[in-house]
């Protein structure tokens, strides 16, 4: 089953050519540590889910490329290009000339409705490559204004056109301390739209992969191309693939295949209120926990740890709650390698804490001018606060 | 890639313009190896084969054959257009894109705005449609000119009005020269605060400098050359000091160095958009992160470094002297010091050998000593762009939404005072059709108006920083 990417903006095309090129060049790793078939079944099986075959024989990359403005893309794909090993398709770009200047308003009110139908279009082809289709990764970024808010126009989009499909929307959590001044108004509102429409939110936040470039990686000079690969590593041993539950043979079909959403049964819910922030968090609550494990030993892997019942909220069983997936095979040259993706109460001060200045700065009435000139009301923004309230409370009660 | 368009008025307009135009030539032949037109070119020239008459020369692609730049030259005296089209730039102008007179503003704002403005209204209206017609996708007008005198100050702001009419969706980005205290034109104080007004109400973004900085930039330049402390260390002819025609001897006309000055503001402003970066900023970008309101556009600027440096992997230390120098007050563009007034917003704009890490640990570093506004106590925009400027290594630049600029503004209103209280040169205006004592009273309001924002903003200094309470929702 094959996934189809939608590199949004300059961060979403930047992360994505590395992903790109990190599974790739793990496919075709000569170092697996099992047997030749074993690795082609691998092989086999990431590049139907990642690449499509070209006359020329050189894969292609199952992406779209959309951006406001040229500069980024035109470097994406010539950086592909140049590689020789694989590309992007010839006609999966979709570029404008001027921008969206930080504005989720511009990204999501003029640019989506303006360039619907493009790209939708160049999505609907990529989808007809593929035989099977398991679903949508769209990568974005939450503090600019085409990742932020065009891509929350798509992915409603591809809620609509493609409801039984997947949607996964990996999202870029900006650095605390501004990269932009206007992000907080930004995340908030990608995440209130993707709440909407997306069925699972993946994030990477800049400053937690920055501090593995700088303490675990001791870069010294750490460059966006550092915390790209260091992301595309990440994504690679997640959504490469691993064996199905049925048999230690074949591969599972579909990468996007746990159920992300889980929902909490309705009677023990509590009925009101804010819980309070200030008590110590002391144990990360999870709701689902999914560990990978590829590599050397991965069947005598002792897991016990995972399936603790104090790791998990009240009203689920760690049996329904936690995940494993295996393969032999081992990821990019690592000898043993694992990976978890944790639902759970990790991004609960992040979000609360931007949720917090975003409401600091809207209760001023700071840079609204700059929204409401595009479309936006302030109504958008309050149901914006109210809906991620209602996300930090729920999260909070776990 | 987007296009911008220049307009320069008056003398200061087109004296700066100049310096602006050669930089950005020199720059782009620095960078463009192979003579190919490409689209950051594009964005301030056009390529055009001179043999074609009419309009049919544009070309869009390809090897470069003439280029022209996006200009538009305005002044009420021939002398210094003429001095540019007989100069060495001649060729990159074209003679279509001009309009001048032969008599002058004097000094005054309402000739220029009222007189020369109704007079030429429909001449510049037809360039800067050409002008706007030439470019793919137009996205800034960029006007340079000064606020003191009668041309640059009073026909400068008509255009803005104009602009803001017929281009709504093009941005206006003014870069304005104030008058020093000691400018020996008397009626300054009048032609800056009516032109104040119009700056205020039409203006997207303000870029206000202040001679008697770049006066005071010049002389440490200078004086740290001469002084030969640094050695072997310094190279005496820089971008930033130095002009067209090498062999010319330095300071041969007294405002080319200053000039210079605002000429790399402008191609350091626009370098992220034109080149390419690992975090790019858009001229859009600008206005959307450091304009929180519509009438708090003005920005202070500094530039660091002001020498070149003989090595090129430069030691961390020296990159961090960049970032400081950037918001210490001898290196603002206006009489200001950011540092101990209150910030709105912040952005720096890198070029060159920078990476994230490094501008991280210096917003981390001087972050303590720097006051921001309670709703914007991280307002932080950066940009990275991998362009170094030409003969540098890396370079910063700083734009700032302080309230620093508060004491310009209220000199300003202080030396207009003095003047409008006596009604000293008053019946020099007032006998200018459309001139009446209440544009007097208006433009005064206007700018009385804008300091008392800035004040209201100054009171929250000292206040604790109180979270405003949340909305509670229910499950």
């Amino acid at each position: 089953m094959s996934v189809v990417t939608v590199q949004l903006g300059q961060c979403g095309n930047q992360i994505g050519f590395e992903v790109f090129d990190a599974l790739y060049t793990d496919s075709h790793c000569p170092q697996g540590l099992c047997s030749k078939r074993e690795n082609e079944a691998y092989q086999a099986s990431c590049k139907e889910r990642f690449f499509s075959e070209e006359e020329n024989g050189v894969p292609s990359a199952r992406a779209i490329l959309v951006d406001m403005e040229p500069k980024v893309t035109n470097q994406t794909l010539s950086k592909a290009a140049q590689s020789g090993r694989w590309k992007y398709g010839q006609h999966s770009c979709f570029c404008q000339k001027q921008g969206s200047g930080n504005n989720w308003a511009y990204g999501y009110s003029v640019h989506g409705p303006r360039h619907e139908e493009s790209i939708m279009n160049l999505i609907q082809k990529e989808v007809e490559k593929c035989d099977s289709l398991s679903g949508f990764f769209i990568i974005m970024s939450m503090a600019g204004g085409t990742g932020s808010g065009l891509g929350a126009f798509v992915t409603q989009n591809l809620q609509d056109q493609y409801s039984n499909s997947l949607k996964m929307n990996h999202i870029i959590w900006p650095y605390e301390t501004g990269e932009v001044i206007v992000q907080n108004y930004n995340s908030i509102l990608t995440l209130s739209h993707l709440y909407r429409s997306s069925d699972a939110l993946l994030v990477h936040e800049n400053d937690a992969v920055h501090k593995i470039c700088a303490k675990l990686m001791n870069i010294k000079q750490i460059s966006f191309s550092d915390i790209n690969q260091v992301l595309a590593h990440q994504l690679g041993s997640v959504f490469q693939p691993t064996y199905s539950v049925e048999g230690s043979c074949h591969y599972r079909r579909n990468p996007l295949g746990i159920d992300w959403q889980v929902r909490p049964p309705l009677s023990r819910l509590p009925t009101l209120g804010k819980a309070s922030l200030n008590r110590e968090l002391q144990f990360n609550t999870s709701i689902a926990n999914l560990v990978i494990l590829r590599g050397k030993d991965v069947h005598s892997a002792d897991l016990g740890g995972f399936k603790d019942p104090a790791l998990y909220t009240s009203w689920l069983k760690p049996i329904n709650a936690f995940n494993v997936w295996k393969t032999q095979r081992a990821f990019s040259k690592y000898e043993k390698s694992a990976a978890l993706v944790s639902n759970s109460q990790f991004l609960l001060k992040p979000l609360d804490t931007i949720v917090g200045k975003a409401w600091n700065m809207f209760a001023s009435k700071a840079y609204i001018h700059q929204y409401t000139k595009f479309g936006l009301e302030e109504e958008d923004f309050l149901d914006s606060f109210t809906l991620l309230e209602q996300v930090v409370a729920s999260y909070c009660n776990l | 890639m987007t296009q911008s368009v220049v307009v320069q008025v008056g003398q200061c307009g087109n004296q700066i313009g100049c310096c602006f135009w050669d930089l950005a030539l020199r720059e782009h032949a620095a960078v463009n190896q192979k003579g190919i037109y490409d689209e950051a070119l594009s964005s301030f020239f056009r390529n055009v084969d001179t043999r074609v008459v009419g309009d049919g020369g544009s070309i869009s692609k390809g090897k470069i054959c003439t280029l022209k730049a996006r200009a538009v030259l305005i002044d009420m005296e021939e002398g210094v257009v003429n001095e540019i089209l007989q100069g060495p730039l001649r060729d990159v102008f074209d003679s279509k894109q001009l309009i001048t007179d032969i008599s002058g503003s004097g000094n005054n704002w309402a000739v220029g705005h009222k007189v020369f403005g109704s007079l030429y209204q429909e001449k510049i209206l037809e360039k800067l449609r050409k002008s706007a017609e030439h470019c793919d996708c137009l996205q800034c007008f960029f006007i340079i000119h000064s606020m003191g005198g009668g041309t640059g100050s009073g026909l400068g702001t008509f255009l803005l009005k104009m602009l803001e009419d017929e281009f709504p969706e093009v941005y206006r980005f003014v870069t304005s020269v104030y008058p020093s205290g000691e400018d020996d034109v008397i009626t300054s104080p009048y032609n800056s605060i009516l032109a104040m007004k119009e700056l205020n109400e039409h203006a997207d973004c303000v870029l206000p400098i202040d001679n008697q900085s770049l006066f005071d930039i010049i002389s440490k330049i200078d004086l740290m050359v001469n002084s030969g402390k640094l050695g072997t260390t310094i190279k005496p002819k820089s971008l930033i000091t130095s002009s067209a025609g090498a062999v010319k001897k330095r300071h041969q006309k007294p405002f080319d160095a200053m000039n210079n000055i605002v000429a790399n503001l402008l191609l350091n402003l626009t370098s992220s958009a034109r080149f390419e970066g690992s975090l790019n900023m858009d001229l859009n970008e600008i206005s959307m992160n450091l304009v929180p309101f519509p009438q708090l556009h003005y920005l202070v600027s500094s530039l660091t470094p002001l020498y070149t440096l003989a090595d090129v992997n430069i030691p961390t230390r020296r990159l961090d002297q960049m970032f400081s120098d950037a918001f210490s007050k001898d290196h603002q563009l206006i009489r200001a010091d950011p540092k101990h007034s209150l910030y709105l917003a912040c952005a720096l704009m890198v070029r060159g050998n920078v990476q994230v890490s490094d501008l991280r640990r210096n917003i981390e570093r001087l972050k303590p000593s720097l006051q921001f506004v309670s709703w914007n106590q991280e307002g932080w925009k950066t940009s990275l762009c991998s362009v170094p400027p030409v003969g540098h290594s890396h370079s910063l630049l700083a734009l700032a939404n302080n309230t620093c600029v508060k004491p310009t503004f209220m000199e300003l209103r202080e030396r207009f005072m003095r003047l409008y209280k006596k009604k000293a040169h008053l019946h020099h205006y007032l006998q200018i059709e459309g001139m009446e004592e209440s544009c007097f009273m208006e433009a005064l309001s206007s700018l009385s108006g804008l300091i008392e924002e800035y004040n209201q903003l100054d009171a929250t200094k000292s206040m604790p920083v109180e979270d405003f309470p949340r909305l509670s929702v229910a499950m």
